[in-house]
């Protein structure tokens, strides 16, 4: 069973907002908009997103990081905003794994808002239905576009390549990989939910440096030198000499 | 979270009709086994009409809350896994119970539909008074456990929840229904005080219970598990808009501690004290007593009962809330 979600690299955020301006740029035109804003231009703008960025402070001054963090919906494996919709309009795909929201049967009544643990999802002020990210389902099967455009909007955005979409049920995916390697994680696992979206930890910055690297590859002379070579921490003609 | 007027008024006028519809079953129940004097069925039928208003004022109140009220009924289709649903199934059937109740004492029509081994009667209104009882009761667990099932919502994912639910809208309703009888049946007033008497103090206990339980409550969630990142100083700086949202306002009562404080001292007071006074010096002025002294205790009552409602709802603290708390 195919389970598709989002990556999100903390580590590599740079907490830019352009997957949540893309993410609104593609959904208002899309199947999901529109998405409605009062007071663009006002004193308190306010409307309707599938996900934000925020940012904390971690640690105390002057030993601390800001961490950016985009939340949007987490297509838990076990949501718990589905059984309690008293409509339907609240569905998990059985295909992929998407929580979707039907905005011709949502009645509005919020009572999903409740259930998710995340605050994941959105009152449509206008159209007075339920909103949440959709992970661009009207994208990611459009076979009219090409195979790398075929990914959600806010994937396409990030600069930093932040945000990784595939099935986290195949152990071979993109995805599955990174979780495995770079110990991805999921929010709030006290309650269960299973998240499958999954974020991946900061993580300490590592300098690789390979066997070959260690040596003057490109200095002639020691190569040339009378054997037995020496020692690589033996000064070379570059450290005794300046040209 | 934010108190929803809408649901304020319903949850607190519904129950205080499926109250007032025991009391009156109470009343012809005991009545059929010769424990209470025979009542008029004007009783019964004023009874059921106004157990009928208040069930439709909800009923209308609940409207309010929706964003798209004229697709209502798809909201009866999930009753397999959602209690919501399932309260909007047993609304209206306890509502149409309640009105064939009341329209069968007012027309007079109550045949006798079958005979106990004993020789007892049993009545078309008792047939109808024990469908709409267990209505009543079932209607008190759907809407107790809308909230209680919300497992995140700690202060309300409890028994104490569906209890509290059930003793506050019957405390009401046997208070409204000792009121009614002062002036159509002083035989069973005494009777309907006591039990209004008796169901308040349950209550009184079951809330404290419930208020004390939350007092004591440590959240499961912290910024830690939220984000996923184990550091025990973590603060928001943006919560990444400036002008609010839906999870700014809907999450948030946006009141101060000490109003918070203020309101359950009223609604403790209002909802228990006061009117366990009144009912008290109505019950030992027996039937002498001025039938203001009871319609006056229900009247503080319910308005308690809506401080309550407010406060329950302003209490419940939303894990959601861990993501808002900066604006930036
Ligand atoms: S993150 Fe919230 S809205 Fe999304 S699936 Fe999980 S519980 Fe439902
Ligand atoms: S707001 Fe819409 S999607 Fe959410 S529970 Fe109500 S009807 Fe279902």
């Amino acid at each position: 069973m195919t389970q598709l979600a989002l990556v999100i690299d903390l580590n590599v955020c740079v907490g830019c907002h352009a997957c949540v301006t893309n993410c609104k740029e593609w959904n208002t035109s899309g199947e999901a908009g529109p998405m409605v804003d009062q007071n663009p231009y006002g004193k308190d703008p306010t409307g309707t997103f599938f996900n934000r960025v925020q940012t904390f402070e971690v640690g105390e001054f002057p030993n601390t990081e800001t961490v950016h963090f985009p939340k949007s919906c987490l297509h838990c494996e076990d949501p718990p905003c589905v059984p309690v919709c008293p409509t339907g309009a609240s569905y998990k795909r059985k295909e992929d794994g998407i929580v979707l929201v039907d905005y011709e049967k949502c009645i509005g009544c919020k009572y999903c808002s409740w259930a998710c643990p995340y605050g994941a999802r959105e009152l449509d002020e206008q159209q007075k239905v339920m909103k949440k990210c959709t992970l661009c389902v009207d994208r990611i099967y459009d076979t009219t576009m090409t195979e790398e455009e075929r990914r959600p909007a806010c994937v396409r955005a990030c600069p930093t390549s932040a945000r990784l979409f595939g099935d986290i049920h195949d152990p071979h995916s993109s995805v599955s990989r990174a979780i495995r390697y770079a110990h991805g994680y999921q929010l709030m696992p006290e309650w269960g939910t299973n998240p499958a979206n999954h974020y991946l930890p900061r993580r300490k910055t590592k300098l690789r440096i390979r066997e070959d690297e260690l040596e003057r590859a490109d200095n002639p002379l020691k190569i040339d030198s009378q054997l037995p070579k020496p020692g690589k921490a033996e000064p070379s003609l570059d450290d005794v000499t300046s040209w | 979270m934010h108190p929803a007027f809408s649901v304020v008024f319903l949850t607190t006028l519904i129950g205080a009709g499926q109250g007032l519809f025991l009391a009156l079953f109470t009343v012809e129940s005991y009545a059929a086994f010769g424990l209470l004097p025979a009542q008029s069925s004007d009783f019964y039928a004023l009874g059921s009409v106004i157990a009928v208003i208040l069930l439709v004022l909800g009923l209308f109140a609940s409207f309010f809350h929706l964003g798209r009220p004229e697709r209502a009924w798809r909201s009866a289709t999930q009753w397999r896994t959602s209690w919501l649903s399932r309260e909007v199934i047993v609304l209206p059937a306890f509502m149409g119970m309640t009105f064939l109740y009341g329209v069968a004492h007012w027309t007079g029509f109550n045949p006798v539909i079958a005979t106990l081994p004993s020789g007892a009667p049993i009545n078309l209104t008792a047939v109808l008074g024990v469908i709409g009882t267990v209505l009543a009761f079932a209607l008190y667990v759907c809407t107790g456990m809308i909230y209680a099932c919300l497992r995140f919502l700690r202060e309300w994912h409890t028994p104490l929840t569906v209890i509290n639910y059930t003793l506050l809208g019957s405390a009401s309703g046997f208070s409204l229904a000792a009121a009614l009888a002062v002036t159509e049946a002083p035989g069973v007033m005494p009777f309907l005080t006591g039990w209004a008497l008796i169901i308040t103090v349950l209550g009184l206990i079951s809330r404290s219970a419930s208020l004390i339980r939350n007092a004591r409550l440590k959240p499961k969630s912290s910024l830690q598990t939220a984000i996923g990142i184990k550091h025990p100083k973590i603060v928001q700086k943006t919560m990444g808009m400036m002008g609010g949202a839906f999870n700014t306002r809907e999450f948030f009562h946006g009141q101060t501690r000490t109003m918070l404080r203020s309101i359950k001292w009223l609604f403790l007071l209002t909802t228990f004290v006061i009117p366990l006074g009144l009912l008290s010096v109505g019950l030992s002025a027996g039937t002498g007593s001025p039938g203001g002294l009871l319609a006056l205790a229900f009247v503080v009552q319910y308005f308690g009962l809506l401080a309550e409602r407010w406060f329950f709802f302003a209490q419940a603290n939303h894990p959601q809330n861990l993501y808002y708390q900066s604006v930036a």
